[in-house]
């Protein structure tokens, strides 16, 4: 082992430490409330540091440990959780002003799931709001930073929990994903995350934004915590009805360095107008790799309706938004605009002052396609072409078993830069958006660097293909060290 | 599509959102933007293809009625902006 800081351990190697006596919880989670203390000024990836129900969870940990019990992966290691997450006693914004101050009464299943291992949570991961956005700039609080570049976005919407794990805020995190808010921010700041089959994981206390789009994943610095934090939080759930009853495998047991004869599969509609050639090269280094490693590759996929996808996406998204969104009353929970004469105007002065500017267009746009007169022309319509979408993944990787992908169009762009044109921000999930419609999982991993600015790799599968996926994204990073690089941040 | 400033009053109308006259212009234009990058799904041709409403096929997914515990009343009125012997506290609603 080097002169390596706590913080920087991946989870397999702090669990090791650990079943071996050589560290503590209470060593590791001060380590890493003693990084966030270092760089969170700087880089600002946390709302909320639950600093002494940390330690008091590690100290807890550490005497049942000290007890002689069996202890899990992810046993006393310190994690993030993105702010969309619900967790019991520990307040729970969506970087929303709307729920500033909302402490909820129960944990969302995959932090019964995590505390059932005695994870040790040590705060809340800023968003933009209501993971509604991609460069995590929506936040009603603050905008975080990209380590690699202070003046670029990290992505979004799970953009803190992407610079926490980067940054070693914290050993891992989570994260959702609706239109690629796991896998972009990971692509920009050069970690690992996995969005799972829509099903594989619990959506029991993630507040809802698109609820046929929605999943939670890991965030993590290698591909084996990707396993391992999937193996704690995968699972049927009888509180989620759209949660599958598959049983989990074992996501570790996937992680051999061997891909020969996998087919993979490189749709060219991905490698779209307007990327960066840096993006472009950097794929086609990355693909030559896995060929290099024994796996079938194959250039001339084609996914002819993914042009298809953005306008889909922006039509189905903000319509289950526009429901959703309409529990935000200011009367159960949250923030409550008051001095109104009527139940009508208290409603909409709340949801005026409590929401965000891309909030309240994402629920406009969602009410205007539900509207009568509208409903058959966009609704009807977008989720047609959601069949189609999904038709051509379900037939094309009958051939393939995987494909592959960059993770975005660009490396991270400056903050600001496209703030004021949505569109713009909306095109740079164009890679993402796909995988989500067609309800698929993807991983996206470490791929490269442009100007010291991370690239990431997209692989995508057939549903409930996460195994696989770790097993192409282990064996390239066994050949690659990107993943072990970190960002310039002392 | 052009959506009209009356456009986007009805549909915040619809939303319960309140909005500034300034927010009626920027939405007035941003949205319209938006519906027309829309208008691309006008080229498929979806005759006969049925709507997707989810992307896997689960079909009435029952589960026993067992009886399990609930939050209690304190609990659910714990973030409540406003209340009143153990009620959320509206405005009324009848006049």
């Amino acid at each position: 082992m080097q002169a390596t800081e706590l913080h920087q351990l991946t989870i397999h190697e702090a669990h090791e430490l650990l079943k071996q006596r050589k560290t503590s919880s209470l060593e590791l989670t001060k380590s890493v409330l003693k990084r966030i203390n270092d760089v969170e000024g700087r880089v600002r990836a946390c709302v909320t540091i639950a600093e002494d129900i940390a330690l008091k969870e590690a100290d807890k940990v550490d005497a049942y440990m000290r007890a002689g019990h069996e202890i899990t992966p992810l046993t006393g290691i310190p994690a993030l959780i993105k702010d969309v997450i619900c967790t019991k006693g520990i307040k729970t914004t969506c970087s929303s002003k709307m729920l500033q101050n909302f402490v909820p009464p129960y944990d969302a299943t995959v932090i019964e799931k995590l505390n059932a291992q005695k994870a040790v949570i040590v705060g809340k991961t800023n968003m933009d709001e209501f993971a509604m956005g991609s460069s995590t700039e929506h936040s009603a609080f603050f905008a975080t930073h990209n380590p690699w570049d202070l003046s670029r976005v990290p992505g979004g919407s799970s953009g803190g929990s992407a610079v926490a794990v980067s940054t070693d805020e914290a050993i891992y995190a989570l994260g959702s994903d609706t239109g690629g808010s796991i896998r972009q921010p990971a692509g920009f700041c050069s970690v690992v995350a996995l969005r799972p089959t829509y099903g594989r994981v619990s959506r029991f206390g993630l507040l809802a934004f698109a609820s046929s789009l929605d999943q939670i994943g890991p965030m993590t610095k290698d591909v084996t915590d990707c396993a391992l934090v999937m193996n704690a939080i995968a699972g049927h759930d009888p509180r989620d009805s759209t949660s599958v009853p598959h049983p989990v495998p074992d996501y570790a047991q996937h992680l051999v360095p061997d891909i020969k004869g996998l087919k993979i599969g490189i749709p060219g509609e991905y490698l779209v107008e307007g990327m960066q050639t840096e993006v472009r090269a950097a794929l086609e280094r990355a693909v030559d790799k896995l060929q290099e490693l024994g796996a079938e590759v194959d250039w001339g996929v084609s996914l002819p309706h993914t042009k298809y996808a953005l306008a889909a996406y922006y039509i189905i998204a903000p319509s289950e938004a526009s429901a959703n969104l309409a529990r935000y009353d200011g009367v159960k929970y949250g923030f409550s605009a008051g001095n109104a004469s009527n139940v009508i105007q208290a409603t909409e002065r709340t949801r005026q002052f409590g929401f965000g500017p891309e909030v309240k267009r994402r629920i406009m746009l969602g009410t205007y396609a539900l509207s009568a007169g509208y409903y058959d022309a966009y609704y009807v319509k977008a989720q047609q072409v959601r069949t189609l979408i999904k038709q051509e993944f379900d037939q094309v990787l009958q051939r393939y078993d995987a494909l592959v992908t960059p993770t975005s169009p660009t490396v991270p762009f400056k903050l600001g830069e496209k703030l004021e044109d949505p569109m713009q921000m909306y095109l740079s999930d164009i890679c993402t958006l796909p995988i989500s419609i067609a309800g698929i999982p993807a991983i996206s991993i470490p791929a490269g660097f442009a100007d010291n600015l991370p690239i990431g790799m997209q692989i995508i599968g057939k549903p409930f293909s996460e195994g696989v996926l770790l097993r192409i994204a282990f064996a390239y990073e066994q050949a690659t060290d990107w993943h072990s690089r970190k960002p310039p941040l002392s | 599509m052009k959506l009209s400033h009356e456009q986007v009053r009805h549909i915040a109308w619809l939303a319960r959102l309140g909005l500034s006259e300034e927010d009626v212009e920027k939405f007035s234009l941003q949205l319209s933007n938006i519906l027309e990058n829309i208008e691309i799904l006008r080229q498929v041709d979806t005759t006969g293809v049925p709507p997707a409403t989810h992307s896997i096929t689960l079909r009435n997914v029952f589960r026993k009625d067992d009886v399990v515990d609930s939050y209690s009343q304190t609990q659910i009125l714990s973030n409540a902006p406003e209340q009143e012997e153990n009620c959320f506290k509206v405005q009324p609603i009848l006049e």
